[in-house]
């Protein structure tokens, strides 16, 4: 039972290791540090345009097989407890989950580092995790709260970590795409020897800025991936009633690329990992994620007046991102049943202590409005853009001190009487 | 008419006298109200503090406190147009700061549409002066998604008006993604092309973008107008570490003045003194300063002594410079070339109401371009713009 507990390195695990080992005496290494190469093929082959496609097979260990596992169930619970956070009241506006596809965040990014960089749409909960957020950053975002990721002013589309690269979380369709290319622009530029993976949507797909993008891109040969996760829906209507071609994979004409199923995790990383070397190389590359979601395209979206019921539950039942992984652990012997059932309870528990710490957390304060509106920068603005700063002594930092109404001046640019 | 004013009103700010002592019947105009000079020492100081400690002069118009007569022996300064200072100004902070990029149709290798970027290409390599092809919202959207990463892009739009297809990447992810990152990411970006009104150039080549993007939360406006301000401008606007619309006037380009050989910077958001007066505030931006001083002559010969303000910077208002003006002379004028509907002058208006109401004598007068597209026919676009005998006018009915 303790060897379950030794799958996680996160600081809280530390007392786990004080529980007696189990008495029944395995002869099989623990899971979490097993680096023994297993061969393993992938569901589908891949379909490649303008270039070779990879190898079907794929190599993996335990350690990564275990790592996918707890990541994607620690998604999968994440996103069904803001649904029930949405319900009750607790996450406003607009929610977009991304259970289902799991195995594009993960799968991603066990082909990169942490020099590449990552810019994706609205549904950007998960992929925030795999880069390296945390669950209460998670949480206190999406419910409007200091902890949040953005301070709680961005909110469940605004998802940010500049540390580990991660440039969000976008709300405007197909408007992350030129500016993921802006990314592999500056990587080029300075000589990172990393790459952008730009996510999108099969929706986003027919806007005209990705055609821009990816034109510019090709011509100053930048290593920008385009990925389209195509889960075949745009918001409510079918891929089919959007696009003449579905072929999201062949769209970029002179540029190549590749479909890859979306739901296992192996061949997303496989591909991710094809793609970054091809784009080092020779420039942009289109992938297209074959993936699915269980929930409607948002919350307010019941997911159901688009598709059957029995398409949802097909899926569910015979490509779930973690079944397979579930799958393939069981029948390489690799863990028992037992231990991964564990694993997730341990996880619900997790997100469950996430949730409740995020909902004591404070709301911003008021004077939060007008910080972060302009950077600090020049050091030589008389007023500063923000005339709403204060300096150390309280004044506003402005020329009025010569003014009896001083205060009436400021932040009167605005148009809005100070808060009281 | 609509003639390009050589040097009018683009007085050479190293003037002989003092800039404490004019005499307002002439036709002196004092140097800007204060600016700073920055020694540029060739080296990027990426520590914002470390910038900040260089020493600024305050009062730089190279007239020395000892001696006020001769000042402008020690510094003669160079003569340029307006472009040719628009380009200094980029090259100097190209050289200076190995992240300042260009970006836009025909910057490269032809040059510069208004030749603002000529040279460059040749001199910093095609990394660093990049032509795009005819993909505004994508190239606007990448030179901000590089701005993330902390490269410095100076986004050119060939027209202002062309800007309007990137309006999307401007406002949502230029203007908002500092604030929705929770401080994160900064956008250094400055976004600059010529607009205005220009010699019938046609209806979608004459537009004024100041005011579709003076609402957009997170930005800066500035406007430059002379060869002096354009430079210093371009260089501040350069340096912020937020995103910078920098409006420049198509009819403006070929100005002629001098200016100052050392290294200089134009606050952001400091309006400029153009004509210090008593009896009328006249508040202008970009080529309508000139229409305005054309008009300050008329009015000086009829016997009236109007303060002319140059707002330069567009967002936020220099309310602190245009309240002293207020209170001087409590009469408002304000001369522009956006449209009366939603413009800079209706902000403008509504600002100082809010603030200055008790020291206004009358009601604030505000004269904008028609709400038309701007005709191709010479006589109609004349109509279209305020004209100086209209400035006349409004300030003879002003202040009866």
């Amino acid at each position: 039972m303790a060897l379950s507990h030794l799958a996680s390195s996160s600081p809280s695990r530390s007392a786990n290791l004080l529980k007696p080992l189990s008495s029944v005496i395995s002869l099989r290494r623990p899971i979490s540090t097993d680096t023994t190469p297993i061969t393993v093929e992938t569901s589908v082959p891949f379909t490649a345009h303008q270039c070779e496609a990879p190898s079907r097979t794929v190599q993996t260990n335990a350690k990564e097989l275990a790592t996918f596992f707890r990541d994607m169930v620690v998604m999968r619970r994440m996103e069904i407890a803001a649904d029930s956070l949405y319900k009750a009241k607790l996450i406003r506006g607009f929610c977009h989950l991304y259970d289902g596809q799991e195995a594009v965040a993960v799968g991603m990014e066990a082909a990169l580092t942490k020099k590449d960089c990552i810019i994706t749409s609205y549904r950007d909960h998960c992929t925030f995790v795999a880069r390296g957020g945390t669950l209460l950053e998670v949480f206190a975002e999406l419910m409007g709260r200091q902890a949040g990721c953005s301070k709680g002013k961005g909110g469940s589309m605004h998802f940010y970590k500049k540390d580990s690269n991660f440039y969000g979380g976008h709300g405007i369709v197909g408007a992350q795409v030129p500016l993921g290319c802006g990314l592999a622009f500056a990587q080029k530029y300075c000589k990172d020897e990393a790459v952008t993976f730009a996510l999108y949507g099969d929706g986003a797909a027919n806007q005209g800025q990705l055609f821009e993008a990816l034109n510019i891109s090709a011509l100053w040969d930048l290593p920008a991936i385009l990925v389209c996760e195509n889960n075949h829906y745009g918001m409510g209507t079918a891929e089919w009633r959007a696009a003449k071609s579905p072929a999201y994979y062949k769209r970029g004409d002179y540029a190549p690329g590749l479909k890859v199923d979306g739901m296992d995790a192996l061949a997303v990383k496989q591909a991710c990992a094809f793609a970054k070397e091809h784009a080092l190389k020779n420039g942009p590359i289109i992938l297209e994620m074959d993936t699915y979601r269980y929930h409607g395209h948002s919350m307010s979206d019941p997911g159901s007046t688009y598709r059957t019921r029995d398409e949802i539950t097909g899926v569910r039942q015979e490509r779930d991102p973690i079944e397979r992984i579930r799958k393939l652990i069981l029948s390489h012997d690799l863990s028992t049943d037992k231990e991964l059932k564990d694993i997730e309870k341990e996880v619900r528990k997790e997100v469950d202590d996430a949730i409740a710490q995020a909902k004591e957390n404070p709301v911003p304060e008021p004077s939060e409005l007008f910080s972060d509106v302009y950077a600090k920068g020049l050091g030589v603005e008389s007023f500063g853009a923000d005339r709403k700063e204060k300096n150390s002594h309280g004044r506003h930092l402005d020329n009025t001190r010569d003014d009896p109404s001083g205060e009436v001046i400021i932040g009167l640019c605005f148009h809005n009487p100070l808060p009281a | 008419m609509a003639a390009i004013f050589q040097g009018v009103g683009a007085a050479a700010p190293l003037s002989s006298s003092p800039s404490n002592s004019f005499d307002s019947n002439k036709s002196v105009f004092s140097p800007p109200r204060s600016f700073s000079v920055v020694r540029s020492d060739g080296i990027v100081n990426l520590n914002p503090k470390g910038r900040s400690a260089q020493r600024l002069i305050s009062n730089a118009v190279a007239t020395k406190a000892d001696s006020p007569a001769a000042s402008s022996s020690s510094k003669p300064g160079h003569e340029l147009l307006l472009f040719e200072a628009l380009q200094e100004g980029l090259e100097e902070e190209m050289e200076r700061d190995p992240r300042v990029c260009v970006m836009g149709e025909d910057v490269g290798h032809y040059g510069g549409s208004y030749k603002v970027t000529k040279g460059l290409a040749k001199r910093f390599g095609d990394l660093r002066v990049l032509d795009t092809p005819i993909a505004e919202n994508s190239f606007t959207g990448m030179g901000i998604g590089a701005a993330m990463t902390g490269l410095r892009p100076v986004i050119e739009g060939m027209n202002m008006g062309f800007l309007l297809l990137a309006f999307n990447q401007i406002s949502n992810n230029c203007g908002m993604l500092h604030y929705t990152s929770g401080g994160q990411f900064t956008i250094p970006v400055v976004i600059r092309g010529p607009g205005g009104v220009g010699r019938q150039l046609g209806a979608e080549h004459s537009q004024r973008l100041e005011s579709y993007f003076q609402s957009i939360p997170g930005i800066q406006m500035v406007a430059c107008s002379t060869p002096y301000n354009a430079k210093g401008l371009m260089k501040a606007a350069i340096r912020s570490e937020n995103p910078v619309i920098l409006f420049e006037h198509v009819l403006l380009y070929n100005l002629k003045e001098r200016i100052p050989d050392e290294d200089y910077i134009c606050n952001l958001e400091e309006a400029e003194m153009v004509r210090p007066g008593e009896h009328v505030t006249i508040l202008t931006y970009s080529r309508m300063r000139y229409h305005v001083m054309q008009a300050a002559k008329t009015l000086v010969n009829k016997g009236y002594d109007p303060e002319v303000i140059d707002i330069r910077s567009l967002k936020p208002f220099d309310l602190h410079t245009i309240g002293n003006s207020v209170k001087k002379t409590h009469r408002v004028l304000i001369v522009e070339e956006c449209m009366r509907t939603g413009g800079i002058g209706a902000s403008l208006t509504a600002a100082i109401t809010e603030n200055f109401n008790d020291y206004l004598d009358a009601p604030i007068m505000c004269l904008s371009s028609q709400d038309v597209p701007t005709p191709y026919a010479g006589t109609l676009e004349e109509v279209t713009v305020v004209q100086p005998a209209q400035i006349v006018t409004a300030v003879e009915q002003l202040c009866q």
